[in-house]
Formats: C-alpha cells, sequence, structure tokens
C-alpha cells in the first residue's frame, strides 16, 4: 500500500519531457518532488503564472507570489504572469498537456466529483470544472476509499458533479486504474503488497481485470 | 487628461450605496483591495452583491464584509477556508452562487469587451448547467454565460498613474484587469501612484480609460494566507 508520497511518486513516471502541466491542490503538488531526471516539464498555475518554482526561501517569501492552493512559490526563469481570462484561455485552448488533481469520487464511465457534499461541505469548483472540462490527459490521485472506508470508484457518483466522461486515470494507494472507454475500472498495477483481493473489495464500481496485474514500479 | 485622482479610499467608495453590485480584485488575499474594503466597511454599506473569486479567510478581505452580514449574496469560484462565510451558507444567510473560476474570469472579460456573453464547456453536465443554454460546436457541448453587470469595480495594481494606467505585479494581477474593464465605475487603488509618463505604454496592463478613479492606498498588509517555504 501507497502513502500519500508514494501516489506522488507513482504519478510521476505519467509526467512527460517537454510538457505543460497543471497540478490541484493535495497529492497532486507532490509529484513535481518526483520528477524523474531529465523531464522537463513546465508547471502552470491557474491563478495566473507559468514556470511555478519551489517554494521560496524563507527571506525570499513574496506575497504577490502564490499558487491556486494560496502557497507562497517562486516564479523559475523563464517564467510568465498573466490574467485569470488568460490563464484559462490556455485551458480551454487545450495547451495544457496533462492534469493532476484529487476527487471525492470517480465513476466508472470518468465522471469526477470533488468540489461539494450538498448540506455538509462547500468550497466551491475554483478552477476544476474548466480543467477538466478541457484538459488532453486527466490523472486523478486519491484515496480508493473515503475515511468511512467507502469505495471512492464508484458505478455512479453520488456527489454533484464537477465533470463528465473526463477522467483517463487514476492512481491510489491500492492501484493504477483505467477507465475503459465503455465503462469500467481497468485494472493496470497493484501497489506494492497489495492483492487483486483488497482492489476488489475497495472498488465499488466495475472492476475489469484481465491476465496478470504487475505490481508497481516506483 | 482627465481627472481621476480622489484623495484616499473613503472619497472613492462614497457613492457606493446600499445594494450595490461590486465587483473585488484578488485571488485569496493576494491583490485584494484591502484599502477599498476597510473603507466600504467604515462608512456601513450594506446588503452587497460581491463578484470575487474568493471571500476572504475570517478576519481579512471580503471576510470582513461577511463577519458585519454586508453581504447579501456572493458570487466566486471558491470559499473555503472561510469559516463565518460556510456558516451563513448552510444556514441560508448568505445567497451564494459558486461558479467555474474560468467562467468568472471570461464573464468579466465579457462585460470589458462589451460582448453579451460567452460559451464555455466547464460545468456541462453539472449542476452549474441547470437552466443555461447550451449549443454543440464542433460536436462538443458548450454553456452559454453572460456578461457580468456590475455597479463598481474594485481593483488592487502595483503601480498607476494619475490617468489611471495600472501594471500589476505577478500574481497579484488575477482577475484585477478583468474587473476594472468590467465595471460601470472602476476605482483602482495602487500602492504606488506616479505622475503620466512615468510608466512605458508597452508595460501598461490596463489603459487608463477603464479607470475612473485612483488613489495611492496605505498601510497594505498583504497577508499570506499559507506562508509555504523551502529549506
Amino acid at each position: 500500500m501507497l502513502d500519500k508520497e508514494g501516489i506522488a511518486k507513482r504519478i510521476a513516471k505519467e509526467v512527460k519531457n517537454n510538457t505543460y502541466v497543471n497540478l490541484g491542490i493535495g497529492i497532486p503538488t507532490l509529484v513535481a518532488n518526483y520528477l524523474h531526471e531529465g523531464i522537463n516539464v513546465c508547471f502552470q498555475s491557474e491563478n495566473g503564472l507559468l514556470g511555478v518554482g519551489p517554494f521560496p526561501k524563507e527571506y525570499a517569501v513574496d506575497p504577490d507570489v502564490i499558487n491556486a492552493g494560496k502557497q507562497t512559490i517562486t516564479a523559475l526563469p523563464g517564467a510568465s504572469s498573466f490574467d485569470s481570462a488568460m490563464s484559462f484561455g490556455m485551458i480551454h485552448s487545450k495547451k495544457i498537456d496533462l492534469t493532476i488533481l484529487g476527487a471525492m469520487e470517480v465513476s466508472e464511465n470518468g465522471d469526477i466529483a470533488n468540489w461539494k457534499i450538498p448540506g455538509k461541505m462547500v468550497k466551491g469548483m475554483g478552477g476544476a470544472m474548466d480543467l477538466v472540462a478541457s484538459a488532453k490527459h486527466i490523472i486523478v490521485a486519491m484515496q480508493h476509499v473515503n475515511k468511512a472506508g467507502e469505495s471512492k470508484l464508484l458505478a455512479k457518483c453520488d456527489l454533484p458533479l464537477t465533470g463528465k466522461n473526463c477522467v483517463k486515470r487514476i492512481v491510489t494507494e491500492l492501484a493504477v486504474i483505467d477507465i475503459a472507454p465503455e465503462g469500467g475500472f481497468i485494472l493496470i498495477e497493484r501497489a506494492p503488497g497489495v492483492s487483486i483481493e483488497e482492489i476488489k473489495n475497495a472498488t465499488a464500481g466495475k472492476l475489469l481485470i484481465s491476465g496478470d496485474i504487475p505490481e508497481m514500479a516506483l | 487628461m482627465i481627472y481621476k485622482l480622489v484623495t484616499d479610499a473613503a472619497t472613492a467608495v462614497a457613492d457606493i450605496t446600499d445594494g450595490s453590485t461590486i465587483m473585488l480584485g484578488g485571488f485569496g488575499l493576494c491583490g485584494i483591495p484591502e484599502n477599498c474594503i476597510q473603507a466600504i466597511l467604515e462608512k456601513g454599506t450594506t446588503n452587497l452583491t460581491c463578484i470575487s473569486n474568493n471571500a476572504g479567510v475570517d478576519d481579512f478581505g471580503i471576510g470582513l464584509l461577511l463577519q458585519q452580514k454586508r453581504v447579501k449574496k456572493m458570487i466566486s469560484s471558491y470559499v473555503g477556508e472561510n469559516e463565518e462565510f460556510e456558516r451563513q451558507l448552510l444556514s441560508g444567510e448568505l445567497e451564494v452562487e459558486l461558479i467555474p473560476q474560468g467562467t468568472l474570469a471570461f464573464r468579466c472579460m465579457a462585460a470589458g469587451y462589451g460582448m453579451p456573453a460567452i460559451f464555455t464547456p466547464a460545468g456541462v453536465g453539472t449542476e452549474v448547467a441547470i437552466g443555461k443554454e447550451s449549443r454543440i460546436f464542433d460536436g462538443k457541448e458548450y454553456l452559454l454565460e453572460t456578461a457580468f453587470n456590475a455597479d463598481f469595480a474594485i481593483v488592487k495594481a502595483w503601480k498607476g498613474d494619475t490617468d489611471g494606467n495600472l501594471i500589476f505585479k505577478s500574481t497579484a494581477r488575477n482577475f484585477n484587469p478583468l474587473m476594472a474593464m468590467a465595471g460601470k465605475i472602476t476605482i483602482a487603488e495602487v500602492e504606488e501612484l506616479v505622475e503620466p509618463g512615468i510608466l512605458d505604454p508597452d508595460q501598461i496592463h490596463t489603459p487608463g480609460i477603464y479607470v475612473h478613479r485612483i488613489f495611492e492606498g496605505k498601510n497594505y498588509e498583504k497577508r499570506i494566507e499559507k506562508r509555504t517555504t523551502s529549506k
């Protein structure tokens, strides 16, 4: 079973050379720490920065330079800043190659829910509805089950949707799973030490298993 | 040039009446018009409809207006990190319209460009789409979203001149130039105000025609929501 860092490490393998990538809040942010040697990536932050760098040293903190998670960051040499319309313009015109974000639920046809629990929690969608509507490739980073122990991989989402038919791949502490074009969760890899049985038990939607399922290489 | 300089925030917001619709620039607490928010708070203006990406935190930014129940309705994309907001929302005291961040930006942009509406794929198939006209282009569905119609836009810039030209800094730019273009009356507070001719015309983000009132703000706190550093 993987911890959050492990999920980020596995997703880092999905990031291709010379691409523009948008990272969501939480586990996705950690992905930047595990990029492989020689992988050249430009990170976009949808509040208006391309070329997001590491967190600043204490003496270099600038309240005017933050990421979409409102954390203080740095801008790398070659970075550019822009207004929010241009930021979402580059998202909707498909200039961003990969979007990695968290989710509360994903359905077997690739629907995603991550912005609202009616009557309980309302934080808003921020840029997520834009990103999932237009990203070329979407990877979800999340825990396989919620805090109550219920599966987050469902036949149909119970929570209000963020987007429909958009998720391509899911990486959890238990597995790497793809969304089948005709619907269903295709089991691609198991996390180290995790059995197919455990993944089956944690997946409420239709899990598709064919042949030997390899263990993740991290 | 047309005279735009006002003495301070109180003068700039003096005619914002109860029930007005105001846009406020900023993302989180980054690039928010701190001086004008304080002036509206002190003036006692209430029953406001606020269009702003976020709602501040409990004790700063728009959160200050929420604490005193001056806001009737918020139009935002993300409102986490604000307990009082969440309480007023769940109890029904506050009317809230949550819309995708890009939609918020494009609806400002549309207003600033004189376009009545835009089409966006954000929110298709979700509750955001309920009651909205949609159309298929090239096999993909888009929602029709209308331009905002705000009485006032209140923005914060890094530098400005007395002709209203504005320059923003880094991610403090965010919604500010878009809202500046979208308000019927636009009020700009700037960290540094200079005479015309000092700013390079090629570096101006918002041409002065969009700005009706400008003043140099004071005592910027620039509070950081999540101070994150590396060793």
